[in-house]
């Protein structure tokens, strides 16, 4: 988009902004994507990230040796708070996941074309987001080296998991949903790991591409059952990122703690997992571009689509904040009436107002396209939307057990250096893990966008 | 012909898969069967050309799901009633509405796992090297640009001079021999 056109306000241009800039061929797609894998030199702005993050995950490793060392007690949680930073971090992380599968599995189902250049990033966010999200109910167990009797083994003294406990159906939930992404993602790479063993230099890279490549050479047989499968990928993983955070939503909807027990809350856990999703991925995408000069391929489209797709899930959430409040005062139920005051009238209530300031006040401003076509504005909204979904589950785990049904129970909670310590380290295992993907695997799917290129050429025919 | 056993067959390169099906399509019409294109990402319409027919991912993933589900739910039920029954209140033990979210994420795992490892199988893949690796612009450029067609050497019609000539009359930018190792 050059200063040449006409106004980007005009719907006519808006329709046309395209998924991937003209004048690319198979050659020069390829060229480009595997040139930042293969051949461009570390630039310092990789060596300052990469060491700041990693950093963080010292700093990770050192509150975990304390943790295992010490217990649980150094995180704020006590009864009746037993689910403090860890539950909040973890519900967090897995909705943040979600956009990835979204992007590679429903938009894919819906042929949409602009889901191509940004589905691989998304989908290596979703499972770096699952391996964080994953580190806060193991420890959050107290004894981490013990949770392999959360699994169904035979063990000598007989006993089994119990199959009717929603945090049994989270064990299974998340392990399926980490080990089907990772399929996806793998598969997605193949060709990909392919064209890289192809066009590496030296001898070891060659060897590892050639490894993980496992001999792809794009026969046309091949690419018959690999369409198959990847379309049955699709198809499988679509329901089950619905599942996931369904699931998920269970460990509080099954209870009976007032503000938790909702019919409402698996839909509209779902909406807010793809909302703060978008949002992270908004974060990753707008830097990566800008370091790696790919707008031609992360292009204004995606941008202001993914905007739109807040947008819409973040109105969804809205409605599921107005539908709790509305519930519980037609309900009539005193404890479910007494927890709302407290959510508006609490000693947590800056957290609610602050939620809603950033969940649904914020967001308004994507109904403006001059706000979406705004990057700065665009990115600092991502991470705004990333706080808010964080402080929706903060309000929804804290005020609820801090005020449940007997005065004698009630109780406060703040969370430790070593909460913080933690979480942050998790952030940082997220981004340093980001950092080693874009050096080592293709950060955009170079195979689908030669597709890109062959159908959009025709298009020009 | 006595090189015969040596050589796996030919490979002809095309610049767009446009020219790659048409290749295709006359390299059927002029009776020869073991051929096989290559490409660099999954062009449409190649499958038809080819008369390759539907593959059997779909039926294995069905089979995986199947196995999947089922054995998680029956696992599930032989935990709770037979091998650790938990009377809590009289409540029946096969509570199977508790057991659904646990047999729809094993079905999905089941699919999954067996539409990717059965593609695989099915493909012989890992497969590290092949004779095709051989051809210099076959590794150099068949995942990046080129398009590939391959006549094998054991179609009953393959022999190296005709073959050959067959493949440099339909335009082909270069043709190579494959040489078997």
């Amino acid at each position: 988009m050059s200063a040449g056109q006409p106004p980007l306000d005009s719907p006519e241009i808006r329709r046309l902004t395209p998924v991937l800039e003209p004048g690319y061929t198979f050659t020069s797609v390829t060229d480009k994507i595997s040139a930042i894998v293969l051949t461009r030199p570390t630039s310092l702005g990789w060596v300052v990230g990469f060491t700041i993050s990693f950093g963080m995950v010292m700093m990770l490793t050192i509150a975990l040796a304390w943790l295992i060392t010490k217990g649980v007690g150094i995180w704020g949680i006590n009864i009746p708070i037993g689910w403090g930073f860890a539950i909040v971090n973890f519900v967090w992380w897995i909705g943040i996941g979600h956009a990835g599968t979204l992007i590679s599995a429903i938009l894919f189902l819906l042929n949409q074309k602009w889901r191509t250049s940004i589905n691989r990033f998304a989908e290596a966010m979703t499972l770096f987001a699952v391996a964080c999200a994953g580190i806060f109910p193991l420890l959050h167990t107290g004894r981490p080296w013990m949770s392999y009797y959360m699994f169904p083994y035979p063990s000598t003294m007989g006993l089994w998991p119990q199959f009717r406990s929603p945090l049994i159906w989270d064990v299974f939930a998340v392990s399926t949903y980490g080990t089907v992404s990772l399929l996806f993602w793998f598969v997605g790479l193949i060709p990909d790991l392919a064209t890289l063993r192809d066009r590496a230099i030296t001898k070891p890279k060659q060897i590892i591409y050639g490894m993980l490549a496992m001999g792809w050479r794009g026969s046309a047989r091949h690419w018959h059952r690999y369409q198959s499968a990847y379309l049955l990928l699709a198809g499988l993983a679509t329901p089950l990122v619905l599942s996931v955070h369904t699931v998920v939503s269970f460990d509080f909807a099954t209870a009976i703690v007032p503000g938790w027990h909702t019919t409402i809350f698996p839909p509209y856990f779902v909406a807010g997992a793809i909302y703060s999703g978008f949002a992270m991925v908004l974060t990753i995408a707008i830097p990566l571009r800008k370091a790696y000069g790919l707008e031609d391929f992360i292009t204004m489209r995606h941008l202001e689509n993914m905007a739109m797709v807040m947008l819409a899930t973040g109105l969804i959430v809205a409605y599921g904040y107005f539908f709790e409040y509305f519930m519980s005062i037609y309900s009539g139920n005193k404890f479910d009436l007494y927890l709302t005051q407290m959510r508006f009238h609490g000693p947590y209530s800056h957290f609610y107002y602050a939620l809603i300031l950033c969940n649904i006040l914020t967001p308004q401003l994507l109904w403006f396209h001059k706000a979406r076509t705004n990057i700065p504005l665009l990115f600092v909204m991502s991470l705004v939307v990333n706080l808010g979904m964080w402080l929706e589950r903060f309000v929804i785990v804290v005020i609820s057990l801090t005020r449940d049904f007997m005065p004698s129970a009630f109780g406060r909670y703040s969370a430790t250096f070593w909460d913080y310590a933690t979480f942050a380290g998790t952030i940082g295992l997220f981004v340093m893990l980001l950092f080693l993907f874009v050096r080592v695997m293709p950060a955009i799917s170079i195979a689908e966008m030669r597709e890109l290129v062959a159908e959009t050429s025709e298009d020009h025919e | 012909m006595e090189h015969r056993s040596h050589i796996y067959g030919l490979v002809a390169e095309f610049p767009t898969e446009h020219e790659l099906i048409h290749a295709v399509q006359r390299t059927r019409e002029a009776g020869y069967r073991r051929i096989e294109a290559y490409t660099p990402f999954p062009v449409e319409g190649l499958s038809e050309a080819l008369g390759l027919k539907r593959n059997n991912v779909p039926l294995i993933t069905l089979i995986g799901g199947l196995t999947g589900g089922l054995g998680g739910f029956f696992f599930q039920y032989w935990v709770s009633v037979l091998a650790y029954p938990l009377n809590i209140g009289g409540r029946p033990l096969n509570s199977w509405p508790a057991f659904i979210p646990v047999t729809f994420e094993l079905t999905v795992l089941g699919a999954a796992l067996s539409a990717v490892f059965g593609m695989l199988a099915l493909n012989g893949l890992p497969r590290p090297h092949h004779p095709l690796f051989n051809v210099h612009r076959f590794a150099k450029h068949a995942t990046s640009d080129r398009f590939f067609l391959c006549i094998e050497a054991h179609d009953p019609k393959f022999s190296l001079a005709d073959s050959s000539r067959f493949l440099q009359g339909l335009n082909a930018k270069h043709v190579n021999e494959v040489e078997d190792d």
